[in-house]
């Protein structure tokens, strides 16, 4: 297998400066139940501009909720979104916020990537097609310029030889970096990572890893990383929240939250995810 | 034919109903005896078994019900054997619904882990139990919605037999509506008691798996997981 | 007797009319078809677009048309539309008999094909922004229709077997051949047996050729 060897072609990070840049992400009051079951809990959570945010927390406590909630593909019970600046579900007025559609979601979701933990490539499509998808149709971009820059996003993830390959004739560690390369076409402010590597193998979790770790370090995009991965998240975290039953229950760096955690269901969660 | 109106031939038509419910139900029977045999022919190790229940399903889905059915009413009486037109018709419903349901039996008893045969092996139990309180109880809720389906397009089946002479809804459908000259209201009234009866039976096919799944401990019923996912509202909206 | 029962001179003698009953068949199979899949796909859009009284009145429709047999739709439209005015020679009430009835099975096969389609794909495409039309001719539709095709393919040997049910309404098709044949000589046997054999021939062969199609053509290959 080829690791990443080119480097990442984006521009170089501004941590220190851009943290005190407005939210990029911001949930307030944010409710959303299934049934009469509260899956998230009035949460409010802010993404600053080049923060890199982990989320951690046992199954079924609502972290994949958040994620879709944050991208709007799922719609809240109750509170407010902001995607860079822009209301998800509502729109500005003279008289205050009002409730926007879906047509009004679309525009806002444009700044916002994600990258699911199913992959959910087009499976008819080959590597390159998934992420010239995109770039053809979304920014509008001339064949010829589109094929460029889908092979420049696909060589930056380490795979120059696999352009002309369906998904099937992938493994699931280059599957996931296709997804990965195709939600970074849009160039988002914001990219969203649903536990990337839960549905790999042990031996591709690596090169998966990899890849996220070197955007990470190397953009300055936004980031909200669901993961069971504590190394990783202690690495390129900034912030580390900790989810549990539809609540933040804890929150801070990586080293409080995940070296010295002070409450007990973190610490419970983290022993048991260590000792697997 | 004077001055006979629908209203006296609607008790005529409406004695159409027991005979298609009837031959429905005779069909069906032989519709389960058939596809069981087939299944476990089709199942079966000895290729002297397999081969000619391979034969039959072939032969029964490849050619037109239609034809199957005029073939056993106008051929085989050329051939000494004279049935009935009632069997003729029963036993071709039968063997051609038959045909395409051996294919659920066999799946559905495919489906019983092969854990489960190889501990009523090893149990040292009889073919028999093993078949019949071992494996039977575990295929049927599996195989039951399918048959809901096959039950009622038995019941659509059935009015091939009206041309073989049986007496049934079509059957004295067609009578009437050549008595009374006009048939829109005969045809009409008939294909509204097909559908009535074609929802009554799939109901009543619901309240059997209902049942069935209630016995096999189930909590959901298999046919209502349609893990399918359907359009999402927003791919349905104006011009994107 | 035994001579008597099957008479190869007889059966070589009534083989060019019902290779005319044949071509009649597949004339009505190949119009009927066109017409299913038309109308199919214009009830899958009617029940698509969540029309407040169409989608309703179409979703019934499509349940009553698979509820009741063909053999009485048949009836319906031979001896009502006259009563309406719309005389039409028995071959185009039997094409449109046969292209209605398998219109509500196009359309449920219509619907499986888009349905079965797993969620994570129209999530994917939103995500991604794509345009509407793109989502459905680009994403969707593409993955669809290999699931769709094969099916529809098997609906098409389906209704060559069942147009034999237009005998009934004076076609002379495939049976109504072999069924006048037998009734002027009073020789059922060698009438019958043949039609049954083109039959199964035609529809054995075509649905080989399409299942060997169909593994050459799986989704993702
Ligand atoms: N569409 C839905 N309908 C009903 N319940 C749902 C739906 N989506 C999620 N849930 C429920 O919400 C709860 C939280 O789900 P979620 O996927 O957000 O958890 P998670 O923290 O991501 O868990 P995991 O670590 O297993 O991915 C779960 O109990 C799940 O069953
Ligand atoms: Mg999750």
């Amino acid at each position: 297998m080829r690791s990443v060897a080119e480097p990442i072609a984006l521009a170089p990070a501004h941590r220190a400066s851009s943290l005190a840049a407005p939210a990029l992400v911001s949930m307030r009051g944010v409710r959303k139940s299934y049934g009469d079951r509260l899956i998230v809990d009035s949460i409010d959570l802010d993404v600053a501009a080049g923060e890199k945010v982990a989320l951690i927390g046992p199954s079924g406590s609502g972290k994949t909720t958040i994620l879709r909630l944050a991208i709007g593909l799922v719609k809240p019970d109750a509170g407010t979104i902001r995607i860079a600046g822009d209301y998800l579900w509502h729109e500005e007025g003279p008289g205050g916020l009002r409730p926007a559609g879906e047509r009004h979601a679309r525009k806002v979701r444009r700044s916002i990537g994600i990258v699911f933990q199913q992959f959910n490539l087009f499976p008819h499509m080959t590597a390159l097609e998934n992420v010239r998808e995109p770039l053809v149709h979304v920014l509008g971009l001339p064949r010829k310029e589109s094929d460029a820059r889908a092979t420049e996003l696909l060589c930056d993830v380490g795979l120059k030889d696999h352009l002309s390959k369906r998904p099937a004739q992938l493994s699931g560690g280059q599957q996931q970096r296709v997804a990965i390369a195709r939600s970074l076409a849009l160039q988002p402010k914001v990219m969203l990572f649903d536990e990337v590597t839960s549905a790999l193998d042990p031996e591709l979790v690596g090169e998966v890893l990899r890849v996220v770790r070197k955007l990470a370090q190397a953009s300055d995009m936004s980031m909200l990383i669901v993961t069971h991965e504590i190394g990783f998240a202690a690495d390129i975290a900034d912030r580390v929240l900790m989810f549990d039953a539809g609540r933040i229950v804890e929150e801070g760096t990586p080293r409080q939250v995940l070296k010295n955690p002070s409450n007990p269901r973190t610490q419970q969660f983290l022993r048991a995810v260590l000792e697997r | 034919m004077t001055s006979s109106t629908f209203w006296d031939f609607l008790p005529f038509i409406l004695m159409g109903i027991p005979v298609t419910l009837e031959v429905t139900a005779m069909a069906m029977a032989v519709t389960i005896a058939v596809s069981v045999i087939l299944a476990l022919g089709r199942n079966s190790e000895l290729a002297i078994l397999r081969w000619p229940a391979g034969f039959v399903i072939e032969l029964f889905r490849g050619s037109s019900s239609l034809v199957q059915l005029f073939w056993a009413f106008y051929v085989l009486p050329f051939f000494g054997i004279h049935l009935p037109a009632l069997a003729a018709g029963v036993l071709v419903l039968g063997l051609n619904e038959g045909s395409y349901f051996s294919e659920v039996v066999r799946s559905g008893l495919n489906a019983v882990p092969t854990g489960q045969r190889e501990a009523a092996l090893t149990l040292g139990l009889s073919p028999a139990y093993r078949f019949f309180r071992i494996i039977l109880p575990q295929a049927l809720p599996i195989m039951i919605p399918p048959f809901g389906n096959a039950l009622v397009t038995m019941l659509k089946f059935t009015s091939l037999v009206s041309l073989v002479t049986i007496q049934d809804l079509s059957f004295r459908a067609n009578l009437a509506a050549a008595s009374l000259g006009q048939s829109g209201a005969v045809y009409g009234l008939i294909i509204v008691i097909y559908f009535a009866l074609a929802l009554l039976l799939a109901g009543a096919a619901r309240l059997l798996e209902q049942w069935v799944n209630r016995r096999a401990g189930r909590l959901a019923p298999a046919t209502s997981g349609r893990s399918r996912s359907t359009v999402p509202e927003w791919a349905l909206g104006g011009a994107g | 007797m035994n001579s008597a029962i099957w008479d190869w001179g007889y059966a070589w003698s009534i083989l060019p009319d019902l290779l005319d009953g044949v071509k009649l068949t597949i004339v009505a199979t190949f119009f009927g078809s066109l017409i299913s899949f038309g109308l199919g796909l214009v009830w899958t859009l009617v029940r698509l677009a969540r029309i407040p009284v169409a989608t309703p009145a179409v979703e019934f429709f499509v349940q009553f048309v698979r509820g009741t047999p063909l053999l009485v739709q048949l009836y319906f439209l031979f001896f009502v539309f006259p009563n309406w005015g719309l005389s039409l020679p028995p071959m185009t009430t039997g094409v449109l008999g046969l292209g209605i009835f398998y219109s509500a099975y196009a359309a449920e096969i219509y619907r499986a094909g888009i349905e079965d389609l797993p969620l994570g794909q129209w999530e994917a495409a939103l995500v991604l922004s794509l345009p509407i039309r793109r989502v459905w001719f680009g994403i969707v539709l593409p993955q669809s229709i290999r699931k769709i095709l094969p099916v529809l393919g098997n609906q098409v040997i389906g209704m060559f077997k069942e147009s034999a049910l237009l005998s009934t309404i004076t076609v002379m098709e495939l049976l109504g051949q072999a069924k006048a044949l037998g009734s002027l000589d009073f020789r059922y046997v060698e009438p019958l047996t043949l039609a049954g054999a083109i039959y199964f021939v035609v529809s054995y062969v075509s649905a080989r050729t399409l299942r060997s199609w169909e593994g050459n053509h799986a989704v993702g290959s």
